[in-house]
């Protein structure tokens, strides 16, 4: 099964290297929409700082149904899911190796998105690690939960407009938990942050197991 | 040879323990009404408006108990192997459905009784933001059930989706009240709203809960066989047209080969067209 997801995660990450999708698409649309948010909220740096990170959550949340969907248009055309199927790979492999991908793009755009933030918002992290923990959970929750989705409407004619309806309010606890873990982390109140990861934590579990014992029957379904 | 199929709402009659249940309902909410709004009398501090009581509570048990309850079991049936049946797909389908309509009603009895006592419609409470993400999950599976599919795949891809969005209920419960108890402090439904409740109220209210338990099930029951007859006429559907098309693409030929023949009387060579046999009764 481990030896499936890394191949199948080196796949997905391969041609995203090489078409730059991901990159050149999804990247600037998460960035662009930090400069949205502050438009939104006008330029005062306090309400800024403030707000800060619920919208950088609020950017990675969206940018999670972008990279899951452009997770599965790779495989759209030319029968690749069902070369997939007939390879003999581990459902289960494939699906921690795609989670494992999305979760790798994630953490690269985590990256660029807290650079812009420290650099348009003005905001610094204050205890380290407990940003770096909650984010580690919450993205393994996001991709996990997202690629389950993913798959189930892969290959639907009304993709596009359906996935956000199914996987957002799945992902609201993970806006939610996140957003309050790094504003712990932000202001230095750790404890109250580390509440939040009792969310992150439990989420990430559950969908990871979720998409190993129930992806076998999606991939039957497309 | 096929044969050309019945019409699929005069093969299935309704359920006489489905007429029976609707009488119930309808009864029973009638009574509700009835003691409801005549027969109990106000509250001390609420006045009127603590009849919202016969009516809210009754609704939320509905929708976020039963319906969604029910439609994770049957989830649950449908994708193990042994109990998978289309019957448990169409009774979680229903039931997602009913569900939702009172979901919503629940959210809007809640905000007409928010606004008169608390002063706002909303309010960020735990349990009135976890009911509206709630709504919004469920609103989501109906709309995964709508694109069109085999009937099959769909239903374990429903099934799926449902299991999914049922773990995320607790999840989505639980961070909300913490969401709140870390940062506002306790709210006001969290005060006790419904005062002990004696007598005529308390008989009123458990009436309540019948009647809508009663409401939901003929309305399960009602949307079920809908389910059914709407699978078996896609189904069969097609096979009408077709016999259909068929039967006209016999006078068509028809026409054609009296034509024909004609013609061949008259000296050509169209005696080779021959009607087909007719497909159908």
């Amino acid at each position: 099964m481990w030896r499936d997801a890394l191949l199948v995660a080196g796949k997905d990450l391969r041609i995203e290297l090489r078409s730059r999708v991901a990159l050149w698409q999804v990247l600037p649309v998460a960035v662009l929409s930090l400069v949205l948010y502050a438009f939104a909220l006008g330029p005062v740096r306090q309400t800024l700082a403030s707000a800060a990170p619920g919208l950088f959550w609020l950017a990675v949340l969206f940018s999670t149904v972008l990279a899951t969907q452009r997770s599965f248009a790779i495989e759209a055309g030319e029968g690749t899911r069902d070369g997939l199927r007939v390879s003999g790979i581990d459902p289960a492999g494939v699906f921690l190796g795609k989670a494992a991908a999305v979760a790798a793009e994630l953490a690269v755009l985590q990256i660029v998105l807290w650079a812009a933030m420290t650099l348009l918002f003005g905001v610094h992290l204050h205890t380290v690690w407990l940003a770096l923990v909650a984010s580690f959970l919450a993205t393994i929750g996001l991709a996990s939960a997202g690629t389950l989705y993913g798959a189930l409407s892969a290959g639907l004619r009304v993709r596009e407009t359906l996935l956000p309806l199914l996987v957002l309010p799945v992902l609201a606890p993970v806006l939610l938990a996140a957003s309050r873990a790094w504003s712990g982390a932000l202001t230095g109140s750790v404890s109250s942050g580390l509440s939040w990861l009792r969310v992150l934590g439990p989420f990430a579990v559950v969908y990871l197991v979720i998409g190993i014992v129930l992806y076998g029957p999606l991939l039957e379904t497309a | 040879m096929s044969v050309r199929p019945e019409i699929p709402s005069a093969a299935a009659p309704r359920p006489r323990w489905l007429r029976i249940v609707g009488v119930a309902a309808v009864v029973s909410t009638a009574a509700t009404v009835w003691l409801g709004l005549w027969v109990t009398p106000p509250d001390k501090i609420q006045g009127n408006l603590v009849r919202l009581v016969y009516l809210h509570p009754p609704i939320a048990w509905v929708a976020l108990y039963l319906a969604f309850g029910l439609a994770a079991l049957s989830s649950l049936l449908y994708l193990w192997r042994r109990t998978r049946s289309l019957f448990w797909d169409r009774l979680a389908a229903a039931s997602v459905e009913v569900g939702v309509v009172f979901n919503a009603l629940t959210l809007a009895t809640g905000m007409l009784w928010g606004r008169p006592t608390w002063g706002v419609w909303w309010t960020w409470d735990a349990r009135l933001t976890s009911t509206a993400l709630l709504l919004v999950l469920f609103v989501g599976y109906l709309a995964l059930r709508r694109v069109p599919a085999d009937p099959e795949v769909r239903a374990r891809r429903c099934a799926v989706a449902a299991l999914i969005a049922f773990v995320d209920v607790p999840i989505v419960h639980f961070s909300v009240i913490w969401w709140q108890t870390l940062h506002q402090g306790a709210t006001v439904l969290n005060s006790n709203l419904s005062p002990t409740i004696h007598g005529s109220m308390a008989w009123t209210l458990l009436l309540g809960f019948i009647a809508l338990t009663l409401v939901f099930v003929w309305m399960v029951g009602v949307r079920y066989r809908i389910e059914v007859l709407a699978d078996r006429t896609d189904a069969e559907h097609l096979e009408v047209s077709l016999a259909e098309r068929w039967a006209e693409g016999d006078l068509d030929i028809a026409a054609i080969a009296a034509i024909a023949a004609t013609n061949a009387s008259n000296g050509g060579t169209g005696a080779s067209l021959r009607p087909p046999t007719r497909v159908g009764p």
